[in-house]
Formats: structure tokens, sequence, C-alpha cells
């Protein structure tokens, strides 16, 4: 039971950063139908930014040096984000769906070579700004404050975003882009400068993400985008693409799936168990967890 | 009888061909070039079969590598440990036909077990559309891998290694000059039309009595079948095989290569295949920037041409 609580709660922690990148995946989704790949390298970025932001502060600097690293790199990456959906995708527009996947791949490619010569290729270590310790101790069950803060991020940032989108007036746009992007020009909605801001927020999460992956696991490096990526992808599939309290279940889902996986049973099954869970989900539920099934009119 | 007698006519020309270019690539010509030309010929299987479902039946499939990976083990696994079993059971034939006659049963071997996995992949897709579809043969390809590597017996993360090196020239033009045949003459025939239909309006395919779902199952064995055939030719050629050959990325490559030709023209999968595999090589000389301008290269085309080089045309002579 000690064990299964313990797992638990690193499972939810893990999740947590799942879940902050699968909202990226699903919000670009809602809006253009794109699946952005470049999306885990984003999270890269904001990894990587923080490293550097990181080395500007004083270890003992602790909380305040993290909100401001945390805040740096969310900057970067939105802005990041939003260049990316100019340069790269905005000309496709019109497009057939497939270029434009296509196109983000190359983005996507891109920056992990790109990185690769920016940071170069051997893996860095997050400076340790705060001192991992126990914070509760319960029955053997040890979570410790960076967990702690893991979680008490995300929720933060989800609630954060729970609030644009549902009590501001972009936030009221990026709904309606999602319904119909033709109906949403008709009353009068930029729908360019929605999806722009979709992009800003998206990668916002992913880079807050980058930075909280960057202090549980301190080892950085240019493709680490790739794999997590992919998974917080599978995520926001899992929770019905395009539907972001989907996008949450299904990153907490993949999180404890994945780490009840290497406790139980083997850790090079790992990868491959996220994906049998993923379709067994499909076979039942075709739409994702939480995504609603529309009706073919012929 | 006079058409037929033209084609066996052209059918032996185009062996004889292909044998007198074998003799002059593995005997004339540097290896480092022989052995891209070879790639390029693996690699047009490949996006040949992979057009033939993402490009006609317009199923979304980012799990081709899986396919891939399937048929180049499973000939391998013939071909290492049957040797001396099965070529013992061929001594009535002269020694250098039995070795042949050997490889293209293993490698008919892996397409077939290929196509296996093709069919089992395939039903899902009856109720999966779009990227639902494409997560679901994404997680099939990653799930084969790992699956292979946690194989022991062929080699599992150490990689396997001792595979004859029976595939040249030869053999892997032949085989793309089968797929290319056979896809072409698929398309134009009722059932490939059926396929095309089942591309433009699904509900409309099946409304004029089309049964879209054996259809897409079909696309999908067939195409997986090829890719069998291609990884069996791969793992002959490089004579080592690792499951990271067999990545999520080389999926992406494949699919690169059908979306840059145009989905659904297979002159364009043939150009595409020839020049992205061509594209790495020449990009060489750029060291550490290589696959930054590759990335870019992708980008800069797709923006510019983004129905693909050869959008749906065919090359006159693919069309008869």
């Amino acid at each position: 039971m000690t064990e299964f609580l313990q797992q638990l709660v690193n499972g939810l922690a893990w999740g947590s950063i799942y879940a902050l990148i699968a909202l990226g995946y699903t919000m670009v989704y809602g809006v253009l139908r794109l699946i952005n790949f470049a999306h885990g390298d984003v999270y890269m970025i904001g990894a990587m930014t923080g490293y550097y932001a990181a080395h500007s502060f004083h270890p003992s600097s602790g909380g305040l040096g993290l909100a401001v690293i945390l805040g740096t790199s969310m900057v970067v990456c939105a802005l990041l984000g939003a260049l990316i959906e100019r340069v790269a995708y905005k000309p496709l527009r019109e497009a057939p769906r497939l270029a434009a996947l296509i196109t983000a791949i190359g983005v996507s490619l891109f920056l992990q070579f790109g990185g690769q010569l920016l940071f170069g290729a051997d893996p860095k270590f997050f400076p340790q700004l705060i001192e991992n310790r126990p914070l509760i101790q319960w029955k053997g069950v040890v979570i410790t404050n960076i967990q702690v803060l893991i979680i008490a991020i995300s929720l933060g940032l989800m609630i954060a975003l729970r609030f644009i989108v549902m009590n501001t007036k972009t936030g009221k746009a990026m709904r309606a882009v999602s319904f119909s992007h033709t109906a949403s020009q008709f009353v009068g909605i930029n729908v360019g400068a929605v999806i722009r801001s979709t992009f800003l927020i998206g990668s916002a999460l992913a880079g807050a993400a980058g930075v909280l992956v960057g202090l549980s696991n301190p080892k950085i490096e240019p493709l680490m985008g790739i794999l997590p990526g992919l998974k917080a992808f599978v995520a926001a599939v899992l929770g019905g693409i395009g539907n972001i309290p989907g996008a949450l279940l299904g990153g907490y889902l993949m999180g404890l799936a994945e780490t009840f996986v290497t406790a139980y049973l083997s850790s090079t099954y790992r990868d491959a168990l996220a994906f049998v869970i993923l379709i067994l989900i499909l076979l039942i539920k075709p739409a994702g967890l939480l995504g609603k099934v529309v009706k073919e009119k012929v | 009888m006079k058409r037929f007698f033209f084609r066996i006519i052209k059918i032996s020309f185009i062996l004889a061909l292909l044998y007198g270019l074998n003799f002059v690539f593995t005997k004339q010509v540097n290896p480092y070039i022989t052995q891209i030309i070879n790639l390029i010929g693996i690699n047009i299987i490949l996006a040949v079969s992979l057009n033939l479902i993402n490009g006609h039946t317009g199923q979304f499939s980012i799990g081709h590598a899986g396919f891939m990976a399937i048929g180049a083990y499973g000939s391998a696994a013939v071909t290492v440990y049957g040797q001396n079993i099965i070529l013992a059971k061929l001594l009535f034939v002269p020694m250098a036909w039995a070795t042949q006659i050997f490889f293209i049963g293993s490698l008919l071997f892996g397409g077939l077990l290929a196509a296996l996995a093709g069919l089992i992949v395939g039903i899902p897709t009856l109720r999966l559309r779009g990227d639902y579809l494409a997560i679901a043969t994404l997680g099939f390809g990653e799930i084969i891998r790992v699956i292979v590597l946690n194989l022991d017996f062929v080699g599992g993360a150490r990689g396997f290694g001792g595979i004859p090196e029976f595939a040249n020239f030869f053999w892997i033009y032949f085989f793309a000059f089968i797929t290319v045949l056979w896809v072409s003459r698929l398309i134009q025939s009722t059932k490939g039309k059926g396929l095309l239909a089942v591309r433009e309006d699904e509900i409309a395919a099946e409304s004029i009595g089309l049964q879209a779902s054996r259809l897409k199952v079909f696309a999908f064995t067939a195409g997986a079948f090829f890719a069998g055939i291609g990884g069996g030719l791969f793992a002959h050629l490089i004579t080592y095989l690792h499951t990271n050959s067999f990545t999520f990325l080389k999926s992406i490559e494949i699919i690169v290569m059908v979306v840059l030709g145009g989905m659904g023209s297979i002159t364009g999968s043939i150009l595409a295949a020839a020049a992205l595999t061509v594209l790495p090589e020449a990009l060489r000389v750029a060291n550490e920037w290589r696959m930054v301008f590759y990335a870019l290269l992708l980008i800069i085309m797709m923006i510019l041409r983004p129905q693909g080089l050869m959008a749906d045309r065919e090359l006159r002579i693919l069309k008869r």
C-alpha cells in the first residue's frame, strides 16, 4: 500500500508535466486542426532557457529566483511559439492539412538540431535552486517539496488557463474559432489574432513544463522534447483532442500509467504500454475519453 | 496475343537492363554511391507502399516503420537461423540459384508477416478516423519496436548482426519495379478506383455499394506487405539491424517523401524518395549544419509548394 501511494504521488507529479504540454497540443489543435509537432521542442527550449536564466542566480535565491526563471522561460517560449506560427504555419493556412503537418515536423527538426548547434549536444544539468527535501512523510510515503511545487504550479497555471478560456474576451473568441473559422469571421473575430494568442498561451505552458521538469529531472539536452512531446500528444488524444479538461485528464492518466508500469512491470515495456492503453481506450471510445462524438451528416 | 508478346519483351528488357546495371554498380562504381542508389530503391518501395495507404486510400498512417521492422526482422531471422537447414534441402538446384531462391523466400516470409500485422492494424481503422487513426498507427509502430527490442533471439537491445548480404542492386530495383508496377496497375483497376472513392468521400462510396472498411483493410495489408519486403531488403543490404533504425522518425521520413512528392502520385513518391535520400548525403559537407539545412529546406519546400512536387499527377508511362 505504501508503495502504491508513493507511486501515485510520483505519477501525479510526472503527469502534471505531461498535462501542461498536452494543453498546448490540444489548444492549437482546437483552433487550427494542426498537430503541432514542434510543441515538444518548445518545451525543450523552455528547459534550456530556464537553465541559462538559472545560472544568473545564486543557488540560495530559492523561491524568488524560481519565479523569475519560470517567468523568463514562459515569455521566451510564448514569443517563440508566436514566431513559429507566423513564419511556418501562417503561409499554409489554406493548404492541405498534411502540408502544415510536414512543416511542423520541419520546425521540430530545426529546433532539435538547431538546439544541438546552439547549446551543444551533450546533456546539461539544471542547477539546484531549491533543495530537494521531504516535505510530508506519512506512513512511509514521502512527498518532496519539489513534487508539491510541481503539482501546485501546474494546478495554478491550469486554473489561470481555465479563467482565460472561460472568462475573458480572448478565451471566448478562442472557443468560437475552434467551433468554426468562417462563422467567427462573420461575427467580427480577428481569427489570425486568436490563433496567435493560442500559440502564445500554449507555448508559455510548455515553457513552464520545461522549467518544472528541470527541477525534478535535472538532466536536459536538445533532444529531450521528442518523447515527452509525443506522449503528451498521445495524452491529448486520449482525453479527446481539442478538449482542455480532456488534455488534463489524459496527461495525468499518462503520467500515472507510466509510473505504475515502471514500478510494477518493467521499464523496458514502459513506452509500449502507454501506447497499448491508448489503443485500447481508442477502440472503446474512438473520440477520446471526453471527446464529443460528432455525428456525420450526409 | 501481339500485346502479350510485346509485354513479355518489355519485361525481359527491363530485367536485362537491371542485371546489366547490377554488374556496373557492383563492379565499377564507388561503393558509397552504390549504397546510396540501393537505399533510394528501398525508399522507393517504402514511399510507394505508404502512398497506397495515405495518398490513394486517404488513411493517415504514421506507423510504416513498424511494418518495415517486422519485414526486416522476419526475413533476417529466416536467413540467419534457417540458412543451414533450408539451404541443405535445396541441394537439387545449383548453389547460386539456391541462395537466391532462399533469399526471395525469406523476403516473402517477412512481407507476409508484415501483411499480417497490417491486417491487425487495419481492423481498428474501421472505427478510427483522421488524427485518431494516425495516433493509433503511431502507437502500433512503437509497440512493435518495443516488442522487437525485448526479443532475445533477434538480438534485442544489442542489435541483430551477422545477416548475410544477399540484397544487391538487381533485387532491390526488381522489387521496386514490382511495387511500382503493382500499385500503378491497382490504382487503375476497379478495386483501385474504389480506394480513390473511399479517399474522396467514404459515405458516398458506401452509398454506391463499395465496402469502405474492407477496402481500407486491403490497403493497409497491401501497403504493409511491400513495406515488409522493403525492410527485408534493407536488412540484407546493411546486414545489421537495430530497433533504432525503425523509430517514429523513420515513419516520419517516409511520410515526408509521400507528402513532398504529392499525395497519390506514384511518380512524386519515386522522385521524392530519391531526392530525400540524396539530400542528407549531399549536405554532408555542411557538417553539423546538415540537419538544420534539411529541416529548413523541408519547411521552405512545403510553404512554396504545399500540394507536393507532382501534386496528384503522374508521368505518362505510369498510366497506360
